[in-house]
């Protein structure tokens, strides 16, 4: 460790903390016992852990857009200016108001969610607000995220995660045997288990060794990453790593993303991810002051913080005494070690003995606290009862292989019962777990295991361990007896008390038992807890523990921050933008942007201070009047040619295509296979085996895909090809009385009549002229290659100006195909409607032969009745119509039908109604017409009485768009 | 997440894959309404391998035939669809 310092504070507080240090040692330190404030009961809780397993010293760490809540205090390392606060407390940690909830512990019993939320209505509704404040975890930050984050993809023939004795021997042999090796340890320093023993390996001490290890393979070129954890186990071999570039909250580098996803695709993963160490449950087990043994080593050894000066080791097993030899050793006073074993036997037990007091089937049954941290340990030793006064108590009660990564893969489990633990079993993908992760326990020879995995030849470590490991039994660690709360998950408030109330109202199954008691459900999902709570359920069933079963190992496996999934996909890289070609000369018209999928276009082109609603309707009133033009470029449009065009079209569309005369075209409607609409638009006959058909902007997507399916999958063998020819084409609707006459002009010659289409020159440009009508005026869409579009709308565009028209946009353009009773893909078109619900029934082939026929055959859509159907409102007493209003007889009713499009009037009614209009789909609408019903919207709070119309408001006849 | 070999392009991430549906729940055109609709709703969903149809839609926007085993997403097998007009 160098003199470097750092300085940091905790809630407003400055401390300094060593180079190295996590933010929970610099904590411990610093003497802060109390961090954090638990989920439910708001007890005061210290740390208990030393890596990411830390269930209870949780702190936002960061401030603004960086700020990072709910971090492990013992997952990150202390930098200058760290700034981290506690959480879930009010006024204060030291004074939090909410603990009241531990003295009213027993009216917030396991369940209490469960059965608020079902339970009475009102009872939840009383709770909520209560509950909301006091429960939870740290506040989300309100600003964005300022810095970058970043995903990668890496291939190795061998990934190896963990860099313990295990990971390390089987990394480098895997390098020295020429693979390419990806090497990932979450930790900021290589050495696991090697970082809080006094283990020499080779002569080396062992962080040393593990230092030499990781410059070894990293020369042989293999890659390895520091503070990078694998968050999840995926099909195909494929693991996703979560490397942080900064800690959280610190700014990053400059040009540096702070956090970088990788998606390791993999020859092989070796799992080399260790153990945890199980806490004991017994009373009053949370204090602060209250240790895993395993974490205290770490702390003395790795940190040099002695976590208390009088300490009392409890365990179950060998390894515990290694903590009472490493406290000693740093000059605390070891009171006891309580072993729960009533035979004692060994080396380490012997050496023990001749140092502390050593207690055979003792165990810890409860604690108690002055100024809020542990002050004394009750203990049972035998029949009696002894108290000792520690401020310190290490627990030892085995140990968990993390098998998180190992079960994703689809490997399962197998019951060690002499270890009392789920070790690894069969691996499904090309995998194995080495290490304390697949249950090792000797230092030689988990780095044999290791060694042998990465594909070494005979070698051997030479390990100097001074105390020896002792052996791995253990006694099973179920509780016998407890006062008070005793903590299984600490996070969540879950005690074993808890687990038993869940078991006596009737939860057998495990799965059940956790999401009664959210046992495991917390942001450590259970890493510590869970197998004692297992235990716990397995005896009350009166069964082994693997009978009892186990709850699902879900990825990630530590919290992964929602940046870091979103990559740089965030802002303006969230999604791609469509421009129109188009763009520049909207913008240079005014135009109010609208986005329609990824694109924008043109809404509406206000003047001079007008409102968009009042532009719009002036533009509607100009293609009524004169003329108006509108770029209608992003229509989806496809050329299908080959002999059999024809057919592949007449799959595709219900309509009658194969008789389309040449230079013709014909408005169609395609289904899907049940039937129901999925997309209209024209079909034009260009060529004698060319066509153009044209759909939706929404649905182009799903237009090219359709006729993609149709074209390789249903017909591979058609002699069609199909191209999507949107990207390569520009287009321009020009409409109008006037539109005409401004388009002969331009092309010197006679303009199509209407549904006929015709090759033509105008300023210069080979453009194709399509005559047909959206707005129900005169109308021609103007198609020219996307490159020499700006010059087509430049010409147009000052001969529409010329002739008292102008550009409209896409509300203008509603407006007008609402009068006209035009449906919308999206809104009367919305997945539930048949061709002859919304009027085109006669339109369809009798024959079939297209898609959707078949689906329209079941009896339920054969017959209208009792079905929707298009039909046209009209507001009655001169109001507005509010969109998506409920058609009811009466507010409050079950709605009839709704209203799918409202409109202002472009054209007056003749019968001399002012309000709104609209379209709407209606329960036997056709046999409605006349009826008066109510548009009801609840949400805007608005009622308009409706008349009930054909869905046509303006030149019923359809005298204006011919010719 | 699946490594899939396609055809035209060789192994590539599920990602840049999208699953259309069974082989078996293809409608023909000409199917009799009643086939059709039973092709569509009524499905085996067997436990074990199934061909399924997929299409390469963030690559060479191929389709293919996999037969996948749906318990273990074991790829056994895969081949190109429609004619074979890549070079």
């Amino acid at each position: 460790m160098s003199g470097e310092t750092a300085r940091f504070t905790f809630d407003g507080k400055s401390y300094t903390a060593q180079a190295g240090q996590t933010l929970a040692a610099a904590l411990l330190a610093n003497g802060v016992a109390v961090v954090a404030r638990s989920f439910k009961y708001h007890r005061p809780r210290g740390i208990m852990a030393a890596g990411v397993e830390e269930p209870s010293a949780l702190v936002t760490v960061g401030e603004g857009g960086r700020a990072e809540p709910n971090t492990r205090a013992t997952d990150v390392f202390v930098y200058d200016g760290l700034v981290a606060r506690s959480q879930n407390a009010w006024p204060s940690l030291a004074f939090d108001v909410g603990a009241v909830n531990g003295l009213a512990a027993r009216l917030i019993p396991a369940g209490f969610y469960y059965k608020t939320f079902f339970g009475p209505p009102r009872r939840w509704m009383v709770y909520e607000r209560f509950i909301r404040k006091a429960a939870g975890l740290g506040p989300a930050p309100q600003e964005a995220d300022p810095d970058a984050f970043d995903h990668r993809a890496a291939f190795c023939d061998v990934l190896v995660v963990g860099a313990g004795p295990a990971g390390l021997a089987a990394a480098l042999a895997a390098t020295q045997a020429g693979q390419r090796v990806v090497l990932v340890e979450q930790d900021s320093l290589p050495g696991g288990a090697l970082l809080r023993e006094d283990a020499r390996i080779d002569g080396q001490d062992g962080a040393d060794w593990a230092q030499g290890t990781v410059a070894a393979i990293r020369a042989g070129g293999g890659r390895v990453l520091l503070r990078a954890t694998a968050t999840g186990y995926w099909d195909g071999n494929l693991v996703s790593v979560v490397e942080r570039l900064a800690e959280p909250g610190q700014v990053p580098a400059p040009g540096t993303p702070v956090q970088r996803l990788w998606k390791v695709r993999c020859g092989k993963v070796l799992l080399a991810t260790g153990a945890i160490e199980r806490p004991l449950a017994f009373g009053g087990n949370d204090r602060p002051g209250v240790m895993l043994a395993q974490a205290v080593r770490h702390y003395v050894r790795r940190h040099g913080v002695v976590p208390g000066r009088r300490a009392v080791v409890a365990t179950s097993n060998d390894d515990g005494y290694r903590t009472a030899f490493a406290l000693a050793d740093a000059g605390a006073q070891v009171l006891a070690v309580l072993d729960s074993r009533t035979v004692l036997a060994g080396p380490l037990v012997e050496r023990a003995r001749a140092r502390f007091a050593v207690l055979a089937d003792a165990r810890p049954i409860d604690t108690r606290v002055a100024g809020r941290r542990l002050s004394r340990v009750i203990a049972q030793v035998g029949g009696a009862e002894t108290t000792f006064a520690a401020d310190l108590l290490a627990m030892s009660g085995g140990f968990t292989p993390v098998v998180h990564l190992h079960k994703q893969a689809g490997g399962d489990l197998a019951w060690d019962a002499a270890a009392q633990a789920f070790l690894p079993g069969t691996a499904r993908q090309a995998q194995a777990s080495i290490g304390a992760a697949a249950g090792g326990h000797a230092l030689d020879a988990i780095l044999a295991q290791g060694w042998a995995a990465g594909g070494g030849g005979a070698r051997a470590f030479a390990v100097d361990d001074p105390l020896g490991l002792g052996t791995p039994a253990m006694a099973a660690a179920i509780p016998q007896a407890v006062r008070g709360k005793a903590f299984v998950d600490f996070q969540n408030d879950v005690s074993l008390g808890d687990v038993d109330l869940a078991w006596r109202e009737g939860y057998r199954s495990v799965e059940h038992l956790k999401r009664y008691t959210t046992l495991g459900m917390g942001t450590d999902q259970g890493k510590t807890g869970n197998m004692a709570a297992l235990a716990r359920l397995a005896q009350a069933q009166g069964v082994e523990i693997p009978q009892a079963g186990l709850t699902t190992f879900r990825p990630p496996y530590t919290p992964t921050t929602l940046g870091a999934f979103a990559g740089a996909a965030v802002g303006d890289h969230a999604g791609p933008v469509r421009r129109l070609r188009l763009h520049a000369a909207h913008e240079a018209l005014g135009a109010v942007w609208q986005p329609v999928g990824y694109w924008f276009r043109p809404r509406g082109y206000p003047r001079n201070g007008e409102s968009l609603g009042a532009a719009s309707l002036r533009e509607a009133r100009m293609v009524r009047e004169s003329v108006g033009m509108v770029d209608v470029s992003t229509l989806a449009t496809f050329e299908i040619a080959g002999p059999d065009a024809a057919a592949l079209l007449e799959m595709a569309c219900a309509t009658t295509i194969g008789r389309l005369a040449l230079g013709r075209g014909r408005y169609t409607v395609m289904l899907r296979e049940d039937g129901m609409v999925m997309d209209d638009g024209t079909a034009w006959r260009l060529e004698e085996q060319r066509y153009l058909l044209t759909s939706s902007t929404g649905g182009a997507d799903r237009m090219a895909q359709h006729l993609s399916w149709l074209r390789n999958v249903v017909a591979p063998d058609l002699k069609a090809s199909v191209v999507n020819v949107q990207e390569h084409l520009g287009a321009v609707a020009l409409a109008g009385p006037r539109a005409a006459a401004v388009l002969a002009e331009l092309i010197g010659a006679a303009v199509p009549a209407h549904m006929r289409c015709a090759r033509a020159m105008l300023a210069g440009i080979e453009v194709l002229v399509l005559a047909a009508s959206y707005s129900g005026e005169r109308a021609f869409e103007i198609y020219a290659p996307g490159h020499d579009m700006a010059v087509v709308w430049q010409a147009l565009h000052e001969a529409v100006v010329a002739a008292g028209g102008g550009a409209y946009g896409l509300d203008a353009m509603d407006h007008l195909r609402v009068e006209k009773g035009h449906v919308v893909i999206g809104a009367e078109v919305d997945g539930r409607v048949t061709p002859a619900d919304i009027g085109l029934g006669g339109m369809l082939r009798k024959q079939g032969g297209f898609v959707g026929w078949q689906g329209l055959q079941r009896p339920a859509l054969a017959d209208p009745a009792g079905r929707r159907h298009l039909v046209g409102v009209a507001a009655v007493d001169g109001q507005a119509l509010p969109e998506g209003a409920m058609l009811v007889a009466r507010e409050g009713d079950v709605p009839l039908g709704h209203v799918t499009t409202a409109s202002p009037r472009v054209a007056p009614d003749p019968e001399g109604l002012t309000g709104g209009i609209g379209l709407a789909l209606l329960t036997d609408g056709a046999s409605r017409q006349g009826e008066e019903l109510l548009a009801w919207s609840a949400t805007r709070g608005q009622t308009v009485r409706v008349r009930v119309c054909e869905p046509v408001f303006y030149d019923r006849e359809g005298a204006r768009y011919r010719d | 997440m699946m490594l899939i070999e396609c055809p035209h392009c060789g192994p590539r991430a599920q990602e840049e894959f999208t699953y259309e549906r069974t082989r078996d729940s293809v409608v023909q055109l000409d199917d009799a309404p009643e086939v059709a609709m039973a092709t569509l709703y009524a499905r085996t969903n067997p436990r074990g391998e199934e061909n399924e149809i997929w299409r390469h839609t963030l690559g060479c926007r191929g389709w293919l035939e996999l037969r996948r085993d749906r318990m273990s997403h074991a790829i056994v097998a895969v081949r190109a669809l429609g004619r074979a007009v890549l070079p």
